[in-house]
């Protein structure tokens, strides 16, 4: 906010915002309660102790980059805070403080401070730590507390990992209502579809996300699995069971439309959309990992530069030379 | 005195890897253990120091125009040797190295070494050349090895220091482990490199 005062050197038309990064960032995170109140109601007070524990890992160590290094880095304005929520809204609610400290290091300082800071990164910060978590102990990324469970010793799998592991019997007694509410095993924050949504619309009506991202993702999933589903029945799950199953809605709302890390115009979103859906799906009917979501979001992330550059913007008032 | 300075160039202003960025694949590829970067930067040093001499003694009358073939064919001469030598002697390291043993033949270092310095220079000053470039390069590969296996598998040549139940960070004997820990030397060795270039 320093330069206020400056003179603007750009061509008009300028429009002015009352949002500023810090803003934009808390309402974010506040718009993530109600999947929050989900997740505590189904796994504990784990998810309380998950989420504020990475909280204050990432906002610390982005405090004590910014001390060390740079002090134009502001450790408070909310940044650290979200990819702290969306970091423990990836991970198990049991998983060990240690664990959490180090996706947290790796979120702030891998995912972010090595490429110059807040608005240089090319990934998502929370989905790399959550990405090198899970290839990193993959036995701990895995062992899902049960919901309603009391004690965390008790564990299971994702509906997803079941589904490839025991194929599609296991799945086949599944209430799609009970999944959409988040009655499941899974990460903290992905569990219940209809909070997410609920979080999502709002963010929508505040235009801090675009629809384009996540309804060609969510959609390319469907049709895709749906497809499948129609030529096999007996071998590939139904598309609302790949819908409600992993972290699809958490990452279609929440990571991929990433200010950062998303494309910045129409074409590009669609096309970063439909990669997204569509790497996810060929990651879970035909990959070795049971969940592709944040694979797919973090390779699409990759080739946003050059969507940038295809589709470029358009400028206001240029008319096509007939 | 002029040893020292030069010992200094090798190792970090002229690093092979951390400097000229040469020799990627191996060092990318192999250093998931300090062990195995010892002997994969020992193997390139026997063939370094090597094919220098060989090639500065066979500058003059080697012509300038098949020059490339020339060096390569004295180059995987002494790469089948430690091929060989190894299967026979340390059939275990040769085992984990596999390929990439073969693979030094194409390693940009050597070449490099050979293209720049071997055919210009006396035989003395080669033979130095490939011993410090050599062992700069195995430098490299032991710490960039080290910190991928304390990391990875909380061991250190071998010997583990943590209990086994313990996790350890799996990535970091994988691809990207390298990749990043590569990475972070990078910056580390400039800071160094910075520094005595400074205390001049």
């Amino acid at each position: 906010m320093e330069n206020k005062h400056l003179l603007i050197l750009d061509s008009s038309p300028h429009g002015r915002l009352t949002d500023s990064t810090k803003k934009i960032m808390y309402t974010v995170t506040l718009s993530l309660i109600p999947a929050l109140a989900v997740a505590y109601w189904f796994f504990g007070w784990s998810v309380i102790r998950t989420v504020v524990l990475t909280s204050i890992f990432t906002v610390g160590i982005e405090w004590l980059i910014a001390k060390v290094f740079d002090d134009k880095i502001d450790a408070f304005d909310g940044s650290a805070l979200l990819t702290g929520v969306l970091l423990a809204m990836n991970l198990p609610s049991n998983s060990p403080w240690w664990m959490l400290f180090i996706g947290a290091l790796v979120a702030v300082v891998l995912g972010k401070q090595v490429f110059g800071g807040l608005g240089q990164n090319i990934f998502n910060p929370a989905l790399v730590a959550r990405v090198f978590l899970l290839i990193s102990f993959p036995v701990a990324m895995t062992s899902w507390p049960k919901p309603g469970a009391l004690s965390d010793a008790v564990t299971g799998a994702t509906p997803l990992g079941m589904l490839k592991t025991e194929g599609i019997g296991a799945i086949a007694k599944m209430d799609v209502m009970n999944l959409a509410m988040g009655n499941m095993g899974g990460s903290l924050g992905e569990i219940s579809a209809l909070a997410l949504l609920l979080g999502g619309i709002y963010l929508f009506i505040k235009k801090y996300i675009t629809w384009e991202i996540p309804v060609l993702f969510i959609g390319t999933v469907f049709v895709m699995t749906g497809i499948f589903w129609l030529a096999d029945p007996a071998k590939f799950a139904n598309p609302a069971f790949h819908l409600f199953t992993g972290g699809l809605i958490l990452g279609a709302l929440y990571m991929a439309t990433d200010m950062v890390t998303s494309p910045l115009s129409f074409k590009g979103k669609l096309i970063f959309g439909f990669g997204c859906g569509f790497f996810t799906v060929i990651i879970r009917l035909f990959g070795s990992y049971p969940e592709g979501v944040s694979f797919a979001i973090l390779l699409m992330n990759a080739v946003v530069p050059l969507l940038d550059r295809y589709f470029p913007d358009k400028k206001f008032g240029v008319v096509k030379n007939g | 005195m002029k040893l020292l300075d030069k010992t200094k160039k090798a190792f970090f202003s002229e690093n092979p890897v951390t400097a000229l960025l040469l020799g990627l694949c191996p060092t990318l590829a192999v250093t998931s253990s300090a062990e195995n970067g010892i002997g994969m930067g020992l193997s390139t040093t026997f063939v370094l120091i090597g094919s220098n001499v060989v090639i500065s003694l066979l500058k003059n009358i080697i012509p300038s125009k098949v020059r490339i073939p020339a060096f390569i064919v004295v180059i995987a001469t002494f790469v089948t040797i430690v091929d060989m030598g190894l299967q026979a002697t340390m059939y275990d390291l040769h085992k984990t190295l596999g390929l990439f043993i073969p693979l030094i033949v194409v390693n940009c270092i050597i070449l490099g070494r050979a293209e720049a310095f071997a055919s210009k220079n006396s035989v003395m000053d080669s033979f130095w050349d490939g011993l410090l470039m050599g062992l700069s390069f195995t430098f490299t590969l032991f710490i960039l090895g080290a910190i991928r296996e304390v990391l990875g598998s909380g061991a250190i040549l071998g010997y583990k220091f943590i209990a086994d139940t313990t996790p350890t960070i799996l990535l970091f004997v994988l691809a990207p482990g390298a990749f990043i820990t590569l990475g972070f030397m990078l910056v580390g060795m400039n800071k160094i490199s910075k520094a005595l270039q400074g205390g001049k």
